[in-house]
């Protein structure tokens, strides 16, 4: 050993041997977190491990950013700090899936695609269609909330897990929830970490709620042209009778908006759907289309690293509005403007701006539009000059002493994504 | 109580806001688990959110611990008062604020019934999914508190599901936002963490719900069988053939007498009914409804009856939601549990308390939510004769234990409360009960909000538990427990 060794080559020593020297290694520019560049990554075996090399670094004072599939890195504030990547790849089994019970307990380091293979064995899955299933783990998953449109029928994230596991900065592994569907003995922690990116533990299992594969789908479109049209056949079909699984409002201009309506089940209720949606539409012909609509929202991120991308949550009676606003704030500031709009009222926004400046400018008009409505616009992805320019959160009202507080509880050195989140927290 | 204190908080809510005479107090005791008692030394009505905030802003001055309440309803102890507390009740902020049908939202203050939420939106042919079967006088804000669920929760989800945005005042009397009238809001989902609290982290003030359409069909059958084993096996079945029910609810001979002398709900005369509730488009109820028959019979079902109109199928409900206070004709006692185990562990936990009943020597009712493993086992027994109450209690004790070993909880939609908390360790790790502790004091550093409820260790003095004795609202008719 050299004599003249820096305290942080003695940290790199004891985190070895913690997860073994195979398990840590030099980061890359590949690792890299809004053009931070951390120093290591380490991948440790199990939640011991992990909650191990938490509470080290929080004695240490180094910086954790935990890493599941890597897909949504850049969501976020920039971090203030970035010693670690915490990866959670040995953490990627199916640990049970007790299908009787239609429940699977799995690790986080799991991709959504391996786990809905193994519950198809038994002609089950989770009722979510997150970004990037291939890649996506569980914890990653957990640890932004992301929903998809699945979410209208089946509630979002937070309604399908019914319990997890998480590592603490303090050294111990807790449980929260359970294994059964209904349960509530104790705090809901699970609620609590589930959308906190990473900022109060790492969620090293998960145990979900599953559904039945349905027997069959079936996808109708129409085409309208003008907002307030859309709108109105969405409000019609959400104050139906039909049994929709996904209902979504596709747009790049106002003139031309796509409406699209999931059914779900056995193959004759699913005719039965078709026929009485044409008599809700009205005016509006529906036709069968293709199931690749319900991907739209995914592929608003393809090649998107010079866009901005984000996250608009209205009430569903404001989805036109909310598209008219995006397109008049973008055309004036010529920035080329898609939505993809859940029923639910979470829309996904694209914005194409040519200048850092013009797309700023579009998303301080949008949140402050948005504001006067009660909703909020989360920015998800967008180059480094915008995150500069602006926080990727926007502003939480009165509760965010309540989340400091929080915070300062379960991550008090902050070793856990410093200042990536609400508030910088 | 100071005397200056009492006037400071008169000056507040005025006297209809006020309570202090000892028979009145009296009835503030206890909630729906009459097991504990204690008589507040003051009950507070406020009627706002400003009245409410200027009388705890007073107590955490003063640090005096409060207690909130809705109509104390609730079954596990969660309202009952502290001592030297005041308790805070929510009756007189019963107000619908807004009902907005298109966005499916309701805003109400935290007084409103359950009840009344769905009356308000039936008309547009909406309702309030969570469905306890309190809700004609449990409030929305013990709903909040407590998580409760209902019958239908299996398909549908519990209370948390349906709550957006929350209104609170905290412990120091500050007035907070949690969440917002949108599905997403950036932040901790501290709505998610404060449904379910027990009101130990503030109080709400006011509550932004969603309600959702009623299902164009419902139908609801009943299948007779020689053992709730068989029954359960049915429950697995229809599980693995694919199907959700909305509900599927098991009654054992026991509960069925009880339910029968009770409501006349003309149930087919067997061990163990089950009840299957498909809902859904017409068409596919009506499908699907065909296979549930079958599968039932292949199990051992040996009389299926479907509910032919509307107004029988409320009535088999009646008789359902009736069966747990209409065990009382068929014993002078009985303690309640709220277990919760793995659907698949059914007929294994079932097969273990008639062994245990059988042994204590006391009967075991057993009526339950089929489709998610909660169970509600029902101890009868006489307190006149000696011994037997504490050989309930603890026959009581072991069906938890069973459920916690079988994978599950020991509390599926009652909550911990003073009753069992207790029991906490039992299912949860010293570090699991010591993370919950770090929420519990970032939202309440001081502990004034319901202290000593929900975790082990305090020494908290209630008089000797006693057995359970029908609440004055059962005595009343207008609650049932469940």
């Amino acid at each position: 050993m050299n004599e003249n060794q820096y305290p942080i080559e003695i940290a790199w020593t004891d985190l070895e041997a913690i997860v073994g020297s195979d398990n840590i290694w030099p980061a890359c520019s590949r690792d890299m977190v809004d053009n931070l560049q951390p120093e290591k990554v380490i991948a440790p075996a199990d939640a011991h491990e992990i909650a191990k090399v938490l509470q080290y670094c929080s004695s240490a004072d180094l910086a954790i950013i935990p890493r599941g599939g890597g897909t949504k890195l850049g969501w976020g504030n920039r971090p203030q700090k970035a010693n670690l990547i915490l990866s959670t790849e040995r953490l990627n089994r199916v640990m049970e899936h007790a299908w009787g019970d239609m429940t699977a307990t799995v690790e986080a380091g799991c991709t959504i695609a391996s786990l809905q293979q193994e519950l198809k064995e038994h002609g089950q899955r989770l009722a979510a269609d997150p970004l990037w299933p291939d890649r996506t783990t569980v914890g990653g998953l957990l640890a932004t909330a992301d929903n998809g449109t699945l979410r209208l029928r089946y509630g979002g994230i937070r309604d399908l897990v019914l319990g997890v596991e998480v590592a603490l900065p303090d050294g111990n592994v807790i449980k929260a929830g359970g294994k059964v569907v209904k349960n509530v003995a104790g705090y809901d922690l699970t609620k609590l970490v589930i959308g906190s990116l990473g900022t109060l533990g790492v969620i090293t299992r998960a145990t979900f709620r599953l559904h039945p594969i349905p027997a069959a789908t079936a996808t109708y479109c129409t085409l309208l042209s003008n907002t307030s049209e859309a709108t109105q056949i969405v409000l019609a079909i959400l104050d139906s009778q039909l049994v929709y699984t996904g209902l979504q409002v596709r747009a790049d201009n106002p003139h031309q908006i796509s409406v699209d309506v999931r059914f779900e089940g056995i193959l004759e209720s699913l005719q039965d759907q078709a026929a009485k949606l044409n008599k809700v539409a009205g005016g509006a012909p529906f036709v069968q289309g293709s199931s690749e609509v319900w991907k739209a929202r995914q592929e608003l991120f393809s090649h998107a690293e010079h866009s901005v991308m984000c996250k608009c949550s209205v009430l569903p009676a404001q989805i036109g509005m909310l598209c008219e606003a995006i397109f008049s704030r973008a055309q004036s500031a010529a920035v080329s403007s898609i939505v993809v709009a859940q029923a639910t009222g979470v829309a996904e926004v694209r914005l194409n701006a040519a200048r850092v400046l013009s797309a700023v400018e579009v998303l301080n008009g949008l949140r402050a539009e948005l504001g006067h409505l009660d909703g909020t616009l989360v920015i998800q992805q967008c180059p480094p000059a915008v995150k500069e320019a602006l926080d990727v959160w926007g502003a939480v009202k009165d509760a965010l002493p309540l989340m400091q507080q929080i915070k300062g509880k379960f991550d008090p050195a902050r070793t856990l994504n410093p200042g990536r989140f609400v508030g910088a927290i | 109580m100071d005397s200056h204190l009492i006037s400071e908080f008169r000056s507040i809510v005025g006297d209809a806001g006020l309570v202090t005479a000892p028979e009145q107090l009296r009835t503030y005791e206890c909630d729906g688990l009459t097991l504990f008692r204690v008589v507040p030394e003051l009950v507070l009505l406020p009627a706002s959110s400003e009245e409410m905030q200027a009388i705890v802003k007073i107590c955490y001055r003063e640090r005096i611990p409060f207690v909130a309440r809705g109509s104390g309803t609730g079954l596990s102890g969660g309202a009952l008062p502290v001592k030297a507390g005041v308790v805070i009740g929510v009756s007189r902020m019963n107000r619908i604020l807004d009902i907005d049908v298109p966005n499916a939202r309701v805003v109400v203050e935290p007084g409103v019934t359950n009840s009344a939420v769905t009356a308000a939106v039936s008309g547009s042919g909406y309702f309030y999914a969570p469905d306890p079967s309190s809700q004609i006088v449990c409030t929305v804000a013990g709903n909040v508190a407590e998580n409760s669920g209902g019958a239908h929760c299996f398909k549908y989800g519990v209370t948390t599901t349906y709550i957006l945005g929350l209104e609170v005042v905290l412990s120091d009397g500050s007035l907070v936002h949690l969440g917002a009238s949108t599905m997403d809001y950036p932040g901790y989902d501290l709505v998610g963490a404060f449904v379910g609290s027990e009101g130990t982290f503030g109080i709400v003030t006011k509550i932004t719900l969603r309600i959702i359409k009623k299902a164009e069909c419902i139908q609801t059958l009943m299948a007779a069988f020689n053992s709730s084993s068989e029954a359960g096996g049915a429950v697995s079945s229809i599980i693995a053939s694919g199907m959700f029910p909305a509900a599927m609810e098991i009654m054992d001979r026991l509960a069925l007498e009880a339910a029968e002398a009770a409501v006349h709900a003309s149930y087919p005369d067997c061990q163990a009914l089950l009840l299957v509730e498909l809902d859904g488009s017409t068409r596919e109820v009506e499908l699907l409804m065909e296979q549930v028959g079958p599968i039932c019979t292949s199990c051992g079902a040996w009389e299926l009856r479907l509910a032919k109109s509307e107004a029988e199928r409320i009535a088999v409900w009646k008789g359902r939601k009736a069966a747990f206070a209409a065990v009382g004709r068929i014993s002078p006692n009985y303690l309640v549990q709220d277990g919760v185990i793995p659907r698949t562990a059914l007929p294994r936990v079932l097969g273990e308390i008639d062994r245990l009943s059988a042994e204590a020597g006391l009967r075991v009712a057993n009526v339950f939510h089929a489709g998610d493993g909660n169970l509600h086992p029902l101890v009868l027994y006489d307190r006149r004769i000696e011994g037997q109450e504490q050989r309930a209690m603890t026959l009581a004790e072991e069906i938890l234990r069973l459920c916690v070993e079988a994978g599950g909880s020991i509390t599926g939609e009652h909550g911990i409360g003073e009753e069992k908390k207790h029991f906490m360790p039992v299912m949860f790790s010293a570090a699991d009960l010591d993370a919950m502790q770090r929420l519990r004091t970032a939202f309440d550093p001081y502990d004034l909000c319901n202290p000593t409820k929900m975790f082990p260790g305090t020494d908290f003095q209630y008089q000797r538990p006693i057995a359970y004795e029908p609440h004055p609202i059962e005595v009343a008719g207008l609650a049932q427990r469940y």
